[in-house]
């Protein structure tokens, strides 16, 4: 990919102002298919930031806020380089558009943990350049050189203090030319960016007003439920409805590709009439699939296919080391498959208006969505809008389209503005799990316990294959090797290789994606090996990573060690600490918990997280005890099984989710 | 027709008596910060006070209401001047935010009832309360500071 950008370009808002986009060339994107390419169109795909001729601002968010923060953290770049408080901005999610495509992942998608490391350079340099071209325009107007001039909170500034505020010059600043070599703030002139400040939808959440998609409404609009194959994979055989349709509030009943939607004037009398439905499934594939068959098949590939297995590294040669090495130790690791358990039910929102598709919709992938709609409705995606709510919880759930489909077929069936919404049920039994994985990991301890060869094996589906098959195609699923291919403790010999074993059913991915399962596994090895070698865990750790001594890495140990009072727990309780590197951020932590009748109960969990430049550290501080929460409750609960093709787990009592008083 | 007594105002609702109350509330009245979680009474997303009480909608049927008043975080104040509410604030609670009025319902009726609630009162009052993002350290320190803003003592 080039190194240069190509900063564009202004085109007329609506009623005048500014609005600014820019281009990074090796994107996909189509010569003569983006508003990019036509200045002149009125199209907002393209922008990221409006300046009114009324002097408001208005930052587009190319990212969902699914509540991680990132209206907030976003808008604040756009802000320190516009010199506003940042809570003078407007903001609104972005439509879907070419030149929203994330740069790190090469679509438009929210995840990855990527929207501030990717927003970084291109916002500050967006609205950098945003404010250089009022000074310009305030320059020409003053006839003055803009070398003397000054932003200041919402206006450009002179010597002798006369102002011109940005809306009275965002007409004449879009009309000039790009400017050349516009370089965003250096950190020491932040005065936004790094300091905590309160989220911009706090206000919106301790009222009820901030619209998710559950929330959406529109005139003469019907609630849709669906029935979907409880095997998963299954499909509709045939169905009677004839008592459904005589039940309150019931206007029609739609067969789609996924199942049967009831459309009624309430949800509640959707659901109902839905739950009336006489179906008869054919189960597919799936009937005679449950945990047992797919654990079953993860051990049977690694014992058989294991010589097709891809080496993600391979340093010195492990095999060799591990055959004659005197003092082996081996383990297994089994993940479960998980839910992602967004509190707020997958759903989506349809209306028609002409020959465009609207969809209001809480999702993590706007075009995605907008091409599961056009393919459902068998028109061009140019005819479909996504309006991105805000999202009730993604964790990657919402990366995924499937809820989208059948509320187009729905709506276009009613001719009416339909809501679908899915049961809690509907959404536990029908996910994309976190696919379940089987870890092989050996090593060869040398007599002082140093390490001769560290060998992990990982086994199980690549979701990258199905969901962006065009990334994989030369290369190993890069999510399948995260916190296991960048292994950092001392060892000549290290060997990762990935086996790819896919189970039949949808997976996907899972807030942290491969760091939860590979930092398990190869982190609870490191406590065999410690064992085995008569250390311990947190010495024997400190002890291989003499190479990474003056490392990120080392670093966060020690501190999350000392932080913890490692070694000092009181009696009966018990601390385990772990290390990681994922998403260029390090953290290791320390858990202390006790035993209770064989149940756990934890009572604190400590730790060192090196993030480097943080925009807001109190969204951070609130992010990693979030990941933490998350983490807990996978540990402690965490566990999908399926019985002949059906997912046991329905709702909150048996896919448990850490409460306050754990 | 069914008379409610929500937010100080009674309202003639036309649904079925069996209909949850979170329904009526959602679609019949279009009072939409109370959530839809999971319609089992397991996580808090729908709670209401009834007569000043912290009760699961989506498990109260609009028969049991009778004449009690109703509250929803719409009603909770009009300008998000509650204690509860100036703590959350403060605090900077929510993350997704899905949970949050639901949260704040039964904070507020914590609060009400308890003017220096305990970690143990916290967590009998507001494990029903699930949480996917896990602020519950924030909603812990909030509480605490939202008795403190209704005590007068802040």
């Amino acid at each position: 990919m080039s190194t240069r950008r190509e900063f564009l370009k202004t085109s007329a808002a609506a009623g005048g102002g500014l609005m600014i986009a820019l281009q990074i060339p090796g994107c996909a994107q189509k010569p003569g298919e983006s508003a990019l390419a036509n200045p002149s169109a009125p199209v907002q795909a393209g922008a990221w930031l409006r300046i009114g001729t009324d002097g408001s601002i208005t930052f587009l968010s190319d990212k969902s806020e699914m509540g991680q923060g990132v209206y907030t953290s976003l808008t604040t770049l756009v802000a320190e380089e516009l010199d506003v408080p940042v809570e003078s901005l407007r903001f609104e999610a972005a439509p879907p558009g070419d030149v929203y495509v994330n740069t790190l992942l090469g679509a438009q998608v929210t995840g990855g943990s990527t929207s501030v490391r990717e927003g970084w350079e291109k916002l500050r340099r967006t609205a950098a350049e945003a404010r250089a071209r009022l000074v310009q325009a305030a320059a020409q107007h003053w006839g003055v050189d803009a070398a003397q001039l000054r932003a200041d909170n919402g206006a450009i500034v002179r010597g002798d203090g006369s102002r011109l505020t940005y809306g009275q010059l965002a007409t004449a600043a879009a009309a000039l030319p790009a400017p050349a070599n516009v370089t965003p703030k250096s950190a020491s002139a932040f005065s936004q960016v790094g300091k905590p400040r309160r989220r911009l939808d706090t206000p919106l959440k301790v009222n009820g007003t901030a619209a998710y998609g559950i929330d959406q409404r529109f005139p003469n609009m019907l609630f849709g439920a669906l029935a979907q194959s409880p095997v998963l994979g299954g499909s509709v055989r045939s169905f009677e409805d004839s008592r459904a349709r005589t039940m309150p509030g019931v206007r029609q009943v739609v067969q789609t590709k996924s199942g049967i939607v009831v459309l009624a004037d309430s949800w509640w009398q959707a659901r109902q009439a839905r739950d009336a439905l006489e179906i008869q499934w054919d189960p597919g594939p799936n009937a005679t699939l449950s945990n047992k068959t797919i654990s079953a098949g993860l051990a049977e590939a690694l014992e058989k296919r294991s010589a097709e297995a891809k080496v993600a590294r391979n340093d010195g040669d492990a095999d060799a080391a591990l055959a004659g090495a005197p003092r082996k130790v081996e383990a297994i690791y089994e993940l479960p498959l998980l839910a992602h358990a967004t509190l707020e039910p997958q759903n989506c929102t349809v209306v028609l208006e002409g020959d465009e598709i609207h969809l209001h919709v809480p999702t993590q992938v706007q075009q995605l969505a907008q091409a599961a709609a056009a393919q459902a409705a068998g028109v061009p995606v140019e005819k479909v809008f996504v309006h991105t709510t805000y999202l009730g919880g993604g964790f990657g759930r919402r990366l995924e389209v499937d809820f989208v489909p059948a509320a187009v077929e729905a709506a276009r069936a009613a001719n009416r503005p339909v809501k679908l919404l899915w049961t809690r049920e509907d959404d536990t039994t029908h996910d994309y799990y976190r696919p379940p994985y089987r870890h092989r990991c050996t090593a060869a301890l040398k007599p002082d316990g140093a390490l001769a060869a560290w060998k992990l094996e990982i086994c199980g589906p690549s979701v990258t294959s199905r969901w962006a098959p065009a990334a994989v195609a030369n290369q190993i699923d890069p999510f399948v090797l995260e916190a296991a291919a960048n292994y950092p403790y001392d060892a000549d010999n290290v060997r990762v290789s990935f086996l790819q074993h896919e189970i039949g059913i949808n997976v996907g991915y899972l807030r942290s994606v491969s760091h939860a399962t590979n930092c398990f596994a190869a982190e609870s090895f490191m406590d065999e090996l410690a064992y085995a070698a008569g250390k311990d865990p947190y010495e024997f750790r400190r002890g291989l990573l003499e190479r990474q001594k003056e490392s990120r890495w080392r670093a966060v140990l020690e501190r999350a060690a000392a932080r913890a009072r490692w070694g000092k727990a009181e009696s009966g309780r018990f601390q385990g600490i772990a290390l990681m590197e994922g998403y260029g951020s390090f953290l290791a932590l320390v858990a202390e918990i006790s035993l209770d009748g064989g149940k756990v109960r934890t009572h604190r969990i400590s730790g060192a997280v090196d993030v480097g430049r943080m925009v807001n550290p109190s969204i951070v501080d609130a992010q990693i005890r979030s990941g933490i929460i998350f983490g807990l409750s996978a540990a402690l609960w965490g566990d999908i099984t399926i019985e002949n093709g059906v997912v046991q787990q329905k709702t909150f009592d048996t896919y448990r989710l850490v409460r306050m008083n754990e | 027709m069914i008379t409610l007594h929500v937010n100080g105002k009674a309202i003639e609702v036309d649904a079925a008596p069996d209909t949850p109350l979170l329904w009526v509330l959602r679609d019949t009245l279009g009072l939409q910060g109370t959530k839809f979680g999971c319609g089992a009474g397991l996580c808090g997303a729908c709670t209401v006070h009834v007569a000043g009480a912290p009760v699961r909608s989506c498990q109260t049927p609009l028969s049991a209401i009778g004449d009690y008043p109703v509250t929803t975080i719409e009603g909770l104040s009009a300008d998000s001047s509650h204690p509860v509410q100036r703590a959350w604030l403060e605090i900077d609670v929510p993350q997704c935010g899905y949970c949050q009025s639901g949260q704040i319902m039964s904070a507020a009726a914590l609060v009400a009832s308890n003017k220096a609630p305990t970690d143990a009162d916290i967590d009998n009052a507001m494990s029903g309360n699930l949480c996917r993002c896990g602020t519950y350290d924030r909603i812990r320190a909030a509480i605490k500071r939202a008795a403190q803003l209704a005590g007068g003592s802040a």
